[in-house]
């Protein structure tokens, strides 16, 4: 247990200076890097926020994909390694739906905006 | 005046006819090892509005040396594009390392705007911008016609799977998993096994190598890529989602569609244009995108860079195009 605020309220309070107190006062190149770097927060924010259950559910998915346990990065590994060998592929049920959705959980946290599968 | 700026003025003096006197002499921008300078030469009492590009200590860019041609060669690149009515800036000189200004070279400046956002949104660019596809193909069917008989010497051949072989290896370098990736090679292995068609190819024909003024295409800028291979890759690259800027219903660019591009190529003996082999040179480009971003994490982890950080963070933009080409089958 640590004290408050929580690392949600902190990232949002250092944001909130960025946005609302330091951006005003900058230029140029500097201005331009702390647009980035509030977003670079955002990221942050919204990782707290949906992270934990989009990961959850991405192990959970591979679990029921490749059989065996691991951690996310292990059993990421091992699904790449599946592919390359070609002993898991586009025919393989559930594989397409599992990347598309991890994808989706993936852009929601690092680019809500992106129009990559806003159509699909 | 710094010993660059007298030692740069006299390299001017010596290589531009009726050379007076530079009345600015500005840096651009460009990262350590390579830079961009605005200078204004007074000749032959006329302004004339000209870029150096340089590095300064006569060193290419560190990063991906292997796949990059030197500062002189992209010279003799741009000029012999020039020759064959290819829109570029003029070469005016090539500096020597005796001139003690680095190595790079000097062209006109021409006029346009390279920024994404002020070409897809700036009212300026209305009247042009639905002429931009058609242009764009009349302009990669000059580049792909160039004479390379000269150039086979000084370019390198990059063709499908030799490029495809390149990105698996600096994907494999940076050892982190990206299932998506894994299938997209998987994907491309026999699709890019290679057409036999070997032209110029620019090797970065997007939005920021692109210069357009409401006029139209003024010039096609930084060559450093350029090589040897399937001319296709070029026409994919334009056409990769990242380099559409939000704008994905129009293919090209974020401005323009396919079929007015294929109109452009062939009407400018071009040649025909096998669409689902674009498609498949649009998912390269996602991929190689995608490998650049996790590439943007390695430079990150050396500098901090901030921005490199953010970038980091896009490679699941490079995915989820790819899921939409491979996986639904859409551009």
């Amino acid at each position: 247990m640590t004290d408050q605020p929580s690392l949600l309220e902190l990232v949002g309070a250092v944001k909130n200076f960025l946005e609302h107190h330091a951006m005003p006062e900058l230029k140029g190149q500097t201005a331009f890097h702390a647009r980035v770097a509030a977003n670079a927060l955002a990221i942050v924010e919204r990782e707290l926020t949906l992270g934990p259950k989009a990961m959850a559910e991405e192990k959970a998915r591979l679990v029921a994909l490749l059989g065996g346990d691991g951690t996310l990065d292990e059993l990421n590994r091992r699904l790449c390694a599946h592919i390359r060998e070609e002993r898991v592929g586009l025919d393989t049920p559930g594989l397409a739906a599992h990347l598309e959705q991890t994808a989706r959980d993936k852009l929601a946290i690092n680019q809500p905006d992106y129009s990559g599968l806003n159509a699909a | 005046m710094s010993d660059f700026q007298f030692a740069l003025t006299r390299t001017l003096a010596k290589a531009l006819p009726g050379f007076e006197h530079a009345t600015s002499i500005t840096r651009l921008s460009g990262g350590a090892s390579q830079e961009t300078w605005a200078i204004d030469a007074v000749m032959f009492g006329v302004n004339h509005p000209l870029i150096l590009r340089r590095s300064p200590d006569g060193k290419e860019r560190a990063l991906d040396t292997s796949h990059q041609i030197g500062l002189a060669t992209e010279a003799v690149v741009i000029e012999t594009c020039r020759e064959a009515g290819v829109p570029v800036p003029r070469v005016r000189c090539v500096l020597q390392s005796k001139d003690g200004v680095g190595s790079g070279y000097i062209m006109d400046r021409l006029p346009g705007e390279t920024t994404p956002r002020k070409i897809l949104h700036d009212t300026a660019f209305d009247e042009i911008r639905p002429l931009l596809a058609r242009q764009c193909g009349e302009v990669l069917a000059s580049i792909h016609q160039v004479d390379v008989s000269a150039l086979r010497t000084i370019l390198p051949v990059q063709d499908g799977p030799a490029l495809l072989r390149r990105y698996r290896d600096i994907y494999d370098a940076h050892d982190y998993p990206h299932p998506v990736f894994e299938l997209a090679f998987k994907w491309l292995e026999p699709r890019l096994a290679g057409t036999g068609l070997q032209t110029l190819v620019h090797g970065d024909f997007r939005h920021g190598n692109l210069l357009i003024s409401p006029r139209g295409i003024e010039g096609i800028l930084d060559w450093e890529l350029a090589h040897i291979g399937d001319p296709l890759e070029d026409i994919g690259w334009l056409c990769t989602n990242s380099w559409r800027f939000g704008v994905a219903g129009k293919v090209v660019g974020g401005f323009g569609d396919l079929q007015d591009l294929v109109a452009g190529y062939q009407a400018s003996g071009g040649g025909e244009i096998d669409l689902e082999q674009v498609k498949n040179w649009i998912v390269y480009g996602s991929l190689k995108w995608g490998v650049m971003c996790m590439g943007m994490y390695q430079s990150f982890r050396a500098d901090h860079s901030v921005e490199r950080a953010a970038i980091g963070r896009r490679a699941v933009e490079a995915e989820s195009d790819l899921i939409n080409l491979i996986i639904h089958g859409k551009i």
